[in-house]
């Protein structure tokens, strides 16, 4: 079963097994030693460069062949820097989770490089992947899949310690998972009950005791908070910050609602169809959005006060976003786009902040992915 | 004089413009499962107009879907049950009517779109078939008849190539599409009241506002009236006349939209506004209204929110509060305002 799958993956994605253990062997002792050394605040900490991961489509029962490809990420660069929060935004489809299980290794990537604290994560497998797995971890966004029915709270949030022992020795480990409920706003005493007896709002906090259980240093959110109630998700949201300052934590945190991931950003990535359409500060992106697809989606957001609602130009993007096995030449935005082109559908425009901009001091002077790239405030317009 | 007074209902009643399209009355529903009793639904009263918009905002187990699937006569009963309550359309009490009188109602007269489309549309079926289903079902037409019309719809609806895809099944389109598939089968055989149950929460906000946009322009055109049943307080903004705000069971707060999000008179309206993460707090912690939604089988004695209102006296514990009608300091009243908590002056004035 699992033979036929490996052919289609292209070579160069699955090295040679017993290569990569001996690269593995000789760099351990290095590995080891990088990874707990201390990365001052504001260096990067995780740098992702022309990240790709294209799904293969096949089609026969027996021989499998290959028809093309589900190109969910393609070509995806960006830095987290030490103890901050980079916000990624766009709608379903776009790769942002996709993204996020390539950062955690949870797929392999086709090609592209995520580089943790210098060295490259995407390569590794075993031993090393392990040690670097214990650095980051995820929270995922539906409390309610993503705990083990069956276990109890203290063997959800105890279970990091059953991969990685040497964090907590055994006899410590109950107390350990106390003072983790208890971090998080639970009542310890809760331990022996299992996941049903919580509400929603408890059980994210379960899957965030679980995400903190090994002391990582960078923490994957995807979509947190989408899956509870508006009274809810404040409280968690709050409970993120606050342990954010407390552990020195650098989050990904992975969205679709915009007020929320600004409230909790310092820098905010725009993704469509798999690429980065746009890169800044949470104020460069919000107030001085340059690339239209971002005008686009700020100017759609419902915005919970009628008179502001009213003095506000709305761009109504026309069809839907177009499929991933078959993404549009060039700007891959430019089938919904005002401005479009001809240059667009030839050209495909690369991320960098845009020549008109550069060298001026102004917050629209940010990366984005646009040949025609202006400002314009949506927000306040 | 009294028995002018007696007589006066008439006049009331048979002015068409200002008799509302549906009226809720003290509605009442309970769930009988193992564990006891859930009282879904404890009293809601709210009435709908022809052309107007109504919202009704709440959060998971608040009774507003619960509420609006009573009003379309989908609940399953048993385990559902209604001890009390009346809901008049054009002032006849559609719980007292027969199964076949509501059947009759319900898709011609009273329509609903549904959250997730694709699990409310068959997909072993074509979209035409589906859509086409209403007018043979309903108006008796021929197969082919039924198909015409239906791209009809579609073309109302806005959807590209209609007539090409009328035999496309559900799974063959983008979700934004299929909401529109939605309301075209809703509007099919141009009801006068349209009920719809988060119509764009499974949406992007990009299709979402595609969507909203939409119903309201049908909605005016038609000059329906609409129940739109959400939790984000940013889609009402947008669409709505007035709000009802829900939380266990009841509701808490009506108001017109443009009051209710300048001058909340109920502490979990206020505490749900200053939770929505604003410009002016980056940095700061959110307000975050403390503790859970109460368990329905367990609602508290006296107002449902006291335990987690931070204005909560003895009395919020001891007494349920009515739904207060709302005035200025100077006791203007004010149209369409009410409040059902003991403390709504000190709320709204500060």
């Amino acid at each position: 079963m699992a033979e036929p799958i490996a052919k289609d993956i292209p070579a160069d994605a699955t090295p040679n097994v017993s290569e990569v253990e001996v690269v593995d062997a000789a760099t351990e002792e290095e590995a080891v030693v990088a990874l707990d050394a201390p990365v001052e605040r504001g260096e990067p900490i995780l740098q992702v460069r022309n990240l790709v991961k294209h799904f293969p489509l096949t089609q026969g029962i027996v021989i499998k062949r290959q028809i093309g490809a589900v190109k969910a990420v393609d070509g995806v660069s960006f830095d987290l820097h030490q103890g901050e929060t980079l916000g990624i935004v766009g709608e379903s489809g776009c790769g942002k989770s996709t993204v996020a299980k390539l950062l955690m290794n949870l797929e392999r990537a086709t090609s592209g490089e995520v580089f943790y604290k210098g060295q490259d994560i995407t390569k590794l497998s075993g031993r090393a992947l392990k040690a670097v797995r214990r650095n980051i971890q995820m929270i995922f966004q539906d409390p309610y899949t993503s705990l083990n029915p069956r276990m109890t709270v203290g063997d959800i949030v105890g279970e990091p310690y059953e991969i990685h022992p040497e964090v907590a020795p055994k006899g410590d480990r109950r107390r350990k998972v106390q003072e983790l409920l208890d971090v998080v706003g639970l009542n310890p005493e809760h331990i022996n009950r299992y996941p049903h007896q919580f509400s929603g709002g408890q059980r994210q906090r379960i899957g965030i005791a679980r995400g903190l259980a090994l002391n990582p240093e960078v923490i994957i959110c995807d979509e947190p908070v989408s899956a509870l109630d508006v009274s809810v998700q404040a409280q968690v949201i709050n409970l993120m910050e606050q342990l954010q300052d407390e552990f020195n934590l650098s989050y990904i945190f992975i969205a679709h609602d915009l007020s929320i991931v600004r409230h909790i950003s310092d820098r905010v990535g725009v993704m469509y169809l798999g690429r980065m359409a746009e890169i800044g500060s949470d104020e460069q992106i919000y107030e001085h959005p340059t690339h239209p697809y971002t005008q686009a989606l700020l100017s759609a957001v419902p915005v919970p006060d009628p008179e502001a609602r009213e003095q506000r130009e709305r761009i109504i993007l026309t069809g839907d976003v177009p499929s991933p096995a078959n993404p549009p030449s060039g700007c891959r935005f430019r089938t919904r786009c005002w401005k479009a082109q001809d240059k667009c559908s030839e050209e495909v425009p690369l991320l960098a902040i845009p020549e008109r901009f550069k060298g001026a001091d102004t917050p629209a002077a940010h990366e984005s992915a646009c040949h025609f790239a202006e400002e314009k405030d949506v927000v306040h317009a | 004089m009294t028995i002018i007074e007696d007589a006066v209902p008439a006049p009331r009643g048979s002015d068409e413009e200002t008799a509302p399209l549906l009226e809720v009355r003290d509605l009442h529903v309970e769930f009988h499962t193992r564990e006891g009793v859930a009282k879904a639904v404890n009293g809601v009263n709210y009435t709908v107009s022809a052309g107007e918009t109504l919202a009704v905002l709440g959060e998971s187990g608040s009774g507003k879907s619960v509420t609006a699937q009573a009003v379309m006569g989908i609940l399953d009963m048993p385990p559902a049950r209604i001890p009390r309550g009346e809901i008049l359309f054009r002032g006849q009490d559609m719980l007292k009517m027969s199964r076949e009188e509501r059947r009759k109602i319900r898709g011609a007269q009273i329509a609903m779109i549904f959250q997730d489309a694709l699990s409310a549309l068959n997909p072993v079926l074509t979209v035409g078939y589906q859509l086409g289903e209403m007018f043979r079902v309903h108006n008796g037409m021929s197969r082919k008849d039924a198909k015409a019309r239906s791209i009809e719809l579609m073309d109302r609806v806005k959807i590209p190539a209609a007539a090409a895809r009328v035999n496309d099944y559900p799974h063959q389109f983008s979700g934004g599409m299929r909401q529109r598939i939605m309301i075209a089968m809703a509007l099919a055989l141009e009801p006068d009241l349209i009920i719809a149950d988060e119509p764009t929460t499974a949406l992007d906000v990009t299709v979402q506002a595609q969507v909203m946009d939409l119903l309201a322009e049908l909605q005016r055109e038609y000059q329906m009236g609409l129940i739109l049943i959400t939790h984000d307080l940013g889609v009402v903004a947008d669409v709505a006349d007035k709000i009802a705000v829900m939380y266990a069971g009841r509701i808490v707060e009506t108001a017109p939209v443009h009051e209710l999000y300048k001058r909340p008179a109920h502490p979990y309206t206020r505490g749900l506004l200053d939770s929505i993460p604003r410009l002016d707090q980056k940095g700061q912690e959110l307000y975050a209204i403390k503790g859970l939604p109460p368990n329905l089988l367990h609602i508290p004695a006296g107002c449902a929110f006291n335990a987690r209102c931070p204005k909560a006296q003895d009395i919020c514990r001891e007494k349920v509060p009515a739904l207060f009608p709302v005035t200025e300091p100077d006791g203007t009243e004010l149209p369409g305002r009410g409040s059902a908590c003991h403390f709504w002056k000190e709320t709204i004035h500060g």
